[in-house]
């Protein structure tokens, strides 16, 4: 499925790419993907506990390039 | 159990007490986090912390000279808190904006905003309001209608978790 938004929070801190990725997550249609890149390492944790609390699912959550990459759908 | 979740929504209530750069900046840290994780948050704003909430071109509020005195030695607005340690007449805070500019970290006032672009509720306490001689229309927008004490802890005691900040 193709991914309807990007978004890059490289190199923003705790707890930008949360609110960046909240943002984006809201301007997609329920069952849409939203990708972000972020480079903040407490972000893993951080888009877990996101996801949980919110209900979106976090489809993929890994690191590649030395940046950590995360798939949303939402819900 | 996410779904669960998701139905009914987690609620937090932060009484915002301090009006200390690093104090606000946990609030608000807070404040916007618990918005994007989609938990119905509140903020009860109050003695100390309603400072952070006037109007930052605001300089001078209140309607005797000791209202006026106190908000003369504390400036409002969010831009404006000192550290509780290390201020320094203001060295301290602006090394603080020029460490978080550089590390990408975002100051109390942007993370108030996008707190209310959330739907985080800003509460003023009405109490406070008197005592300082703040008025409404000294306040930012957007906040909720000043409420007392009662109000505060009616939310608390609905509330999955109470800071008290």
């Amino acid at each position: 499925m193709e991914i309807k938004l990007k978004v890059d929070a490289s190199g923003l801190s705790c707890p930008l790419p949360i609110l960046k990725a909240s943002q984006a997550v809201k301007t997609v249609e329920s069952g849409e993907l939203v990708e972000v890149i972020a480079t903040d390492p407490g972000s893993v944790k951080d888009f877990a506990a996101w996801a949980t609390s919110t209900g979106n699912a976090l489809v993929e959550s890994g690191a590649a390039d030395g940046k950590f990459r995360f798939l949303i759908r939402r819900k | 159990m996410t779904a669960e979740a998701a139905a009914k929504p987690k609620k937090l209530v932060i009484i915002c007490y301090s009006g200390e750069l690093e104090k606000t900046w946990a609030t608000m840290i807070l404040a916007s986090t618990a918005g994007a994780m989609e938990m119905e948050t509140t903020v009860f704003v109050t003695f100390w912390g309603l400072q952070t909430f006037v109007k930052g071109k605001k300089r001078i509020t209140g309607e005797n000279w000791m209202q006026k005195m106190m908000s003369f030695m504390q400036r409002p607005g969010a831009s404006h808190r000192p550290l509780s340690k290390m201020n320094f007449m203001g060295m301290g805070p602006w090394m603080m904006f020029k460490l978080a500019k550089k590390y990408n970290v975002s100051k109390p006032k942007e993370l108030l905003e996008m707190s209310q672009q959330m739907g985080v509720t800003f509460l003023p306490c009405q109490m406070t309001m008197d005592m300082f001689g703040i008025k409404r229309e000294d306040l930012i927008d957007g906040m909720g209608e000043p409420v007392g004490a009662a109000t505060a802890l009616q939310l608390m005691t609905e509330a999955d978790s109470t800071l008290f900040i």
